[in-house]
């Protein structure tokens, strides 16, 4: 494995006087780094929103715009807001160093700066931060980018917390049958071409994909990160997924393939979200009544024969934006009382 | 004894860390750098530009301690820290103070530069 230490980092220095850029892009790149250089905070920001850099070294005092300015707005930046900051300055009072290092630098060196502590603490924040990137780039593949950012803003905890929320059921209709007919080299490349497919229209409108179970997808808008109109969101991602089925389904004619259809059950109301589990291995889900609502709303697109049902709340929340149809009361297994069920006009293709 | 103008053990240190040719085009880079700074100071001293001020006051502390001109740069500390008003009020003295040590240091920069 290669030293991580080692490899050359691109690295912003961020200065307003001269010799000190001139001074400290040497040092650097005798440890032979890439450097480039910007004279205050707003051209800094301008160049990191533009190019990559692994680091940034930042002077405090700048005229436009001061080093504690630019570390305010890191911390507010999605994209930047994990980019080391290593200060590099001669402020007065610790209350000002104390106040870079609240504000999210990782590092402070007084200037003059000395070039083996240089190094040292340079080496140090990269290697941290492609640990950082690594671990980053493993939470992404198993899963989304949104429980990405939640498990790296809060942190990992079992338990969860009440959120109001929109959760989404779909299903292939007659799958296992449909399975039965295919090799399975032929059944999981339908799945993956699916999976891509339903996932798109999902986290095109805000959602998350929670769990897949076979060709079942557990969906979730409006958790971790809030999500204004979530019950929205919902319906239109769940008539993106049949528009994008249809079209999916031209093709599978021309191939002569079976046509697939999925059914989709939406509810929404308070329910639990959070990490479900163990500590070793958990999953991002809710739990709770609407969940099982939806669960059951998707299972009875079979009996109601529609393709998306949605229930009250989620009705009543739509407006007028979408046409609905109203379906009567439903009994529903585990349901004490039958629920009103709605089902959403899909339109008709032109 | 009073402190040289140059402290030689961090001008040395600073010719070791970078190389001394890099080290003497940084002390050409400083002397036409500083007249300006210099300049700066007088001018928001009389504008009371206390921001400008305290930050040229700033460059010049840091790069007074990047040669060794740790006199100089002891002065413009004093000034950062006094600021603006208050060495107006002492009719501008320790800012008169510094551009005379300032002279004194781009002299024994020039010997050093060619010598």
């Amino acid at each position: 494995m290669a030293d991580l230490r080692s490899g050359p980092a691109r690295l912003l220095v961020v200065d307003d006087n001269k010799v000190n850029r001139l001074l400290l892009t040497r040092s650097l790149e005798l440890q032979g780094h890439r450097v480039a250089t910007a004279e205050n905070g707003r051209v800094a920001l301008e160049m990191m929103r533009r190019e990559p850099f692994d680091l940034l070294l930042l002077d405090i005092e700048m005229p436009e715009m001061d080093g504690f300015q630019v570390l305010e707005q890191l911390g507010r930046d999605l994209q930047l807001r994990d980019l080391p900051v290593i200060v590099t300055s001669t402020l007065e009072g610790v209350e000002n160093v104390v106040r870079c290092i609240e504000l999210g630098a990782e590092d402070y060196l007084n200037k003059p700066v000395n070039p083996g502590l240089l190094k040292a603490r340079i080496g140090a924040s990269l290697e941290k931060k492609r640990l950082r990137d690594q671990q980053k780039e493993f939470v992404r593949r198993f899963a989304t980018s949104e429980v990405a950012q939640d498990l790296q803003d809060s942190g990992f905890a079992l338990g969860g917390k009440r959120v109001n929320a929109t959760v989404m059921f779909t299903d292939i209709r007659g799958f296992t049958t449909l399975a039965e007919t295919l090799p399975p080299e032929e059944t999981i490349e339908l799945l993956n071409t699916y999976y891509t497919l339903m996932f798109d229209a999902v986290s095109g409108h805000g959602g998350i994909v929670s769990l897949i179970i076979g060709d079942g997808l557990m969906v979730i808008f409006g958790a971790p990160l809030p999500l204004a109109n979530h019950c929205e969101c919902a319906v239109r991602s769940a008539l993106e997924m049949i528009e994008t089925i249809e079209l999916f389904n031209l093709e599978r004619d021309a191939a002569g393939k079976p046509r697939i259809r999925i059914g989709i059950g939406i509810a929404s109301g308070e329910m639990v979200a959070g990490y479900a589990g163990t500590n070793e291995r958990a999953t991002y889900t809710c739990i709770g009544d609407t969940v099982n609502l939806a669960s059951r709303l998707e299972a009875h697109t079979k009996v109601a024969q529609r393709p998306i049902l949605i229930d009250g709340v989620t009705r009543a929340a739509l407006g007028e934006t979408l046409a609905v149809e109203a379906l009567g009361t439903v009994p529903i297994r585990g349901k004490l009382v039958a629920v009103d069920v709605f089902s959403v006009t899909v339109p008709q293709p032109r | 004894m009073p402190a040289p103008t140059i402290d030689p053990a961090t001008f040395d240190a600073l010719k070791e860390a970078t190389g001394a040719e890099f080290a003497l085009e940084l002390v050409d880079t400083f002397l036409q750098e500083a007249p300006a700074m210099l300049a700066e100071l007088r001018r928001s001293l009389a504008a009371q530009d206390a921001d400008n001020f305290r930050r040229t006051a700033h460059s010049l502390k840091s790069n007074g301690n990047t040669f060794g001109a740790l006199a100089l740069g002891e002065l413009a500390r004093d000034l950062e820290l006094t600021g603006a008003a208050k060495v107006g009020a002492r009719g501008g003295e320790p800012l008169a103070a510094l551009e005379a040590e300032y002279a004194r240091v781009a002299a024994a920069l020039a010997v050093l530069r060619h010598g």
